[in-house]
């Protein structure tokens, strides 16, 4: 079987799939989140220690989660778009970009609101801490520097080669909390072990994770679109478009 | 079920502060970037609206 795998990888041949694609992803997301803020409130049962501040976890985790997951995505495609030189390629890093930044503040202020009542502070130079708000800055960094390109197929190369750098940052967020003995607690869920919590407290914090996911893909499936109009705004397909909108 | 009543549900254990600082920021963000996401797409539908337009009249 012959597969064309750069089918897709034309603005023009992607750009009428999204439509199609936006409303499964948003309807996924919605009724995920609605069933995971259903069982992280009234399922999952109050913490032992913690009372019910520890239902900060149901959007802190999945936020930290997605924070480094949609990096490695950026980078990826930032990356691809660098050895291939498709045009779409750089489209999808910028477009993932301010919903990962969006994800990272997420990740850092539920922390903060987390840390006042359990650790007494709302922030501490912990190395967990320290990296996430480094992936924040990788974010912003990335948005000014494309920002600052008028070229678009400049900055693109100029922001893979600041993406791809950043990626080093991704494995210290990880494992910081086993490399430095700082603050921040160890990871409750891992793939070698069981969680170390309750099932319905996994479940809530699962399912919001998978909405988090779904919103964050219909996000960027989003901002892709306008971005490719904007890029390609020249093209006869785009005016072709126009016409049909009419 | 974890509530007595709704008012018990709001003071989340004495956190609500913590809790509804959380989730209420999350939400506000999120419907942030939803209507940013709509007028990205309108400020660009216009723009190119506006360049086609001029295209056709200088055509015709």
């Amino acid at each position: 079987m012959n597969i064309n795998w750069f089918k897709y990888s034309s603005p023009q041949t992607f750009f009428p799939l999204i439509p199609k694609l936006v409303p499964w992803f948003g309807t996924a997301a919605a009724i995920l989140c609605a069933a995971g803020l259903y069982i992280s409130f009234f399922i999952a049962p109050t913490d032992a220690q913690q009372g019910e501040a520890y239902r900060i976890i149901f959007i802190h985790v999945p936020a930290a989660w997605l924070s480094m997951f949609i990096y490695v995505m950026m980078a990826f495609w930032a990356g691809a778009g660098l050895v291939f030189n498709t045009r779409l390629s750089g489209m999808w890093a910028s477009a993932l970009a301010p919903t990962g930044a969006l994800m990272t503040f997420i990740a850092l202020w539920t922390g903060s609101f987390w840390g006042k009542p359990t650790w007494g502070t709302w922030w501490v130079w912990d190395a967990r801490l320290t990296s996430e708000l480094i992936l924040l800055f990788l974010y912003f960094g990335f948005m000014a520097l494309q920002a600052a390109i008028d070229d678009p197929r400049r900055a693109d190369k100029a922001g893979a080669v600041l993406a791809l750098t950043g990626v080093v940052n991704i494995p210290i967020i990880y494992f910081s909390v086993q490399w430095w003995n700082t603050l921040h607690q160890g990871s409750s869920v891992s793939m070698k072990s069981a969680p170390t919590m309750a099932m319905t407290m996994f479940a809530g914090m699962m399912v919001m994770a998978l909405g988090f996911w779904m919103y964050s893909i219909a996000a960027s499936l989003l901002r892709v679109r306008s971005i490719i109009l904007e890029r390609e705004r020249r093209s006869d397909w785009v005016a072709q478009y126009m016409r049909t909108l009419k | 079920m974890n509530w007595a009543s709704w008012n018990d549900f709001f003071r989340m254990g004495g956190y609500a502060l913590y809790v509804w600082g959380s989730y209420g920021v999350t939400l506000a963000l999120i419907a942030a970037e939803i209507v940013l996401l709509i007028q990205r797409r309108r400020k660009v539908i216009a723009y190119l609206r506006l360049i086609h337009d001029n295209a056709n009249e200088v055509m015709q």
